[in-house]
């Protein structure tokens, strides 16, 4: 096992993949937090499946498809924070409606592009083994990007999380905040896609950042955390889509799930002194 | 931002002086030709049925919400830049409880608006937030997580953020909800000690309650009726509508109802 480990970090494609991993859940740890304490889940399953029309886009035109998936997540992304603050219509269905747009434009746009689409599969589902040490340089300084912003912004992040009204009671720019927070979510969201592709996007986002929500209670420290299992779910579902011939990017998230179901378990049996499960053992033992 | 305040310490001095406010949402008119008056020093419990305004009221006052018609000032400025001597308490029912933030930093939001964008908070913001955590015996639990707290201390921790903005003017929405009678009957104590230096006004739609601690009451539905006293008139009532509901279902209060003559100490 060992000689077979050190045999395949001979391979580049694997060293790649291994980096580009611990390099994304570096940021997915710091965005997806804000995403699971701002309850914006679902918008940034939108985001994601919005960028997919910039992909379609760039295969037609024929340019970079991930240049175009920045764009159209951005776009996606601001224009969902727009109409969530601004309009009183239902939220999640104007952004489900643009979610199946996004979809919708990218498969079509695809359609009309003639010839072989060899990769296209890889923007959907992941293709961690074959980033390419210049988009390794890429996640980097996107990741530096994101931290110097969170750092700049950290009180006011916390701050419109936390109690928007009073946020603007104390006139944080809370609409510009969040639209920032946006774009980083945007811009997340298309780095992760080379790792798990971005249907399962939404999964690396909020999972990570989930476990650690039920063992930390400080915002700081579930950044971390969120950072840490991300890169410990992307290592271990990388050897095992490895050892087992799977799908890296499938296996990735179900490691994840696994992650996620545990933690949850861990969190019911060992921390909660609390009345309740109290009240579950009294029950047990009466029963 | 840090201009001296102290200047503003004239008793009898307006705090908030609105005049034939109209406001409301879209198509719904929910305050009609509010006229209304808040001196410094003043602690005015205003009383409503759920849905007669009160919320809306305290949304136009923090400059959440624009006014259809009408002049609000506070401290003889305009909301944008009055709302500097306003600290807020809203009402916290809805509360997520895995928010992973302590107590002391809630309580240093507070200080947000003293420090801009790209302002680490000082030591002074720090010293600010101890004393206002102290002043609502919470300094000591400053370390536990929100989530933790019971309903009164979440709601004591809220004061003390709204404390730590240094108001001139505390707006307190239904700050008893979700808090033991007891812990309630602290916080009013608290209440009234700070109103040695600040002018309060809390709506509620428990007048019982309210009545009891307040210097005046005010009725709010659609419509606003306030005298500047602790007496509610019958037309008050009427005209307010859903208040009689409640004074009916808690039972009379003596302190509300003029010339009754046999106030006992039971409230």
């Amino acid at each position: 096992m060992i000689e077979e480990i050190v045999q395949a970090l001979q391979l580049g494609f694997m060293r790649n993949a291994l980096m580009a991993g611990v390099l994304v859940s570096i940021a997915c740890g710091i965005i997806g937090t804000f995403i699971v304490i701002k309850r914006i889940v679902f918008i940034s399953g939108g985001v994601a499946h919005a960028a997919y029309g910039g992909i379609g886009l760039g295969y037609f035109l024929g340019f970079n498809p991930v240049l175009g998936a920045i764009v159209f997540s951005v776009v996606a992304a601001l224009g969902m924070g727009l109409v969530q603050r601004r309009t009183r219509e239902r939220v999640d269905t104007v952004i489900g409606v643009l979610w199946a747009i996004g979809m919708a434009t990218g498969i079509i746009l695809v359609d009309l592009t003639e010839g072989y689409k060899a990769d296209l599969m890889s923007y959907l589902f992941g293709s961690i083994l074959t980033v390419p040490t210049r988009d390794l340089l890429i996640m980097l300084a996107l990741d530096v990007v994101i931290g110097i912003l969170v750092a700049l912004f950290y009180k006011e992040l916390l701050a419109i999380s936390f109690d928007e009204t009073f946020a603007s009671v104390e006139n944080v720019p809370v609409d510009t905040i969040y639209l920032i927070l946006m774009c980083m979510i945007a811009l997340t969201v298309v780095m992760m896609m080379r790792v798990v592709g971005l249907i399962m996007v939404i999964a690396m986002l909020t999972v990570p950042a989930a476990i650690s929500s039920q063992f930390v209670t400080d915002l700081k420290r579930m950044m971390v955390w969120a950072s840490v299992l991300g890169m410990t779910f992307t290592t271990t579902g990388l050897w095992l889509s490895y050892f087992l011939n799977l799908t890296s990017g499938a296996t990735i998230i179900l490691v994840s799930g696994v992650g996620y179901l545990l933690a949850l378990g861990v969190k019911r049996t060992f921390f909660q002194g609390s009345a309740e499960s109290e009240i579950g053992e009294l029950a047990a033992e009466a029963g | 931002m840090d201009q001296d305040r102290s200047d503003l310490g004239t008793p009898g001095r307006k705090a908030i002086s609105i005049h034939n406010l109209w406001a409301g949402y879209d198509n719904e008119i929910v305050l009609r030709d509010i006229d209304f008056t808040v001196y410094e020093g003043d602690f005015i419990g205003l009383v409503g049925p759920n849905g007669g305004g009160k919320t809306t009221l305290f949304r136009v006052l923090l400059g959440l919400l624009p006014p259809m018609r009408g002049v609000v000032e506070i401290f003889g400025e305009p909301i944008r830049k009055g709302r500097q001597y306003v600290g807020y308490v809203p009402q916290s029912v809805e509360f997520d409880r895995e928010f992973p933030i302590d107590v002391w930093n809630v309580a240093q939001m507070g200080r947000l608006g003293h420090r801009g964008l790209f302002h680490r908070f000082t030591d002074e913001d720090r010293k600010v937030v101890a004393e206002a955590l102290r002043k609502v015996d919470m300094f000591d639990l400053r370390d536990r997580p929100i989530g933790e707290l019971s309903g009164g201390q979440r709601q004591r921790v809220y004061i003390a953020r709204a404390l730590a903005t240094e108001p001139k003017i505390l707006l307190l929405d239904e700050p008893m909800a979700n808090v033991d009678p007891q812990m309630s009957s602290t916080i009013y104590e608290l209440l009234k000690e700070l109103n040695d230096q600040i002018t309060i006004v809390m709506v509620s739609h428990d007048m019982t309650a309210i009545s009891s601690h307040v210097k005046s009451v005010g009725c709010i539905n659609r419509q606003l009726f306030y005298h500047g006293g602790k007496e509610i008139s019958p037309e008050m009532m009427e005209a307010s509508y859903g208040c009689p509901v409640d004074l009916i279902a808690h039972g009379i209060p003596h302190r509300v109802f003029p010339d009754h003559h046999h106030e006992e100490g039971t409230s």
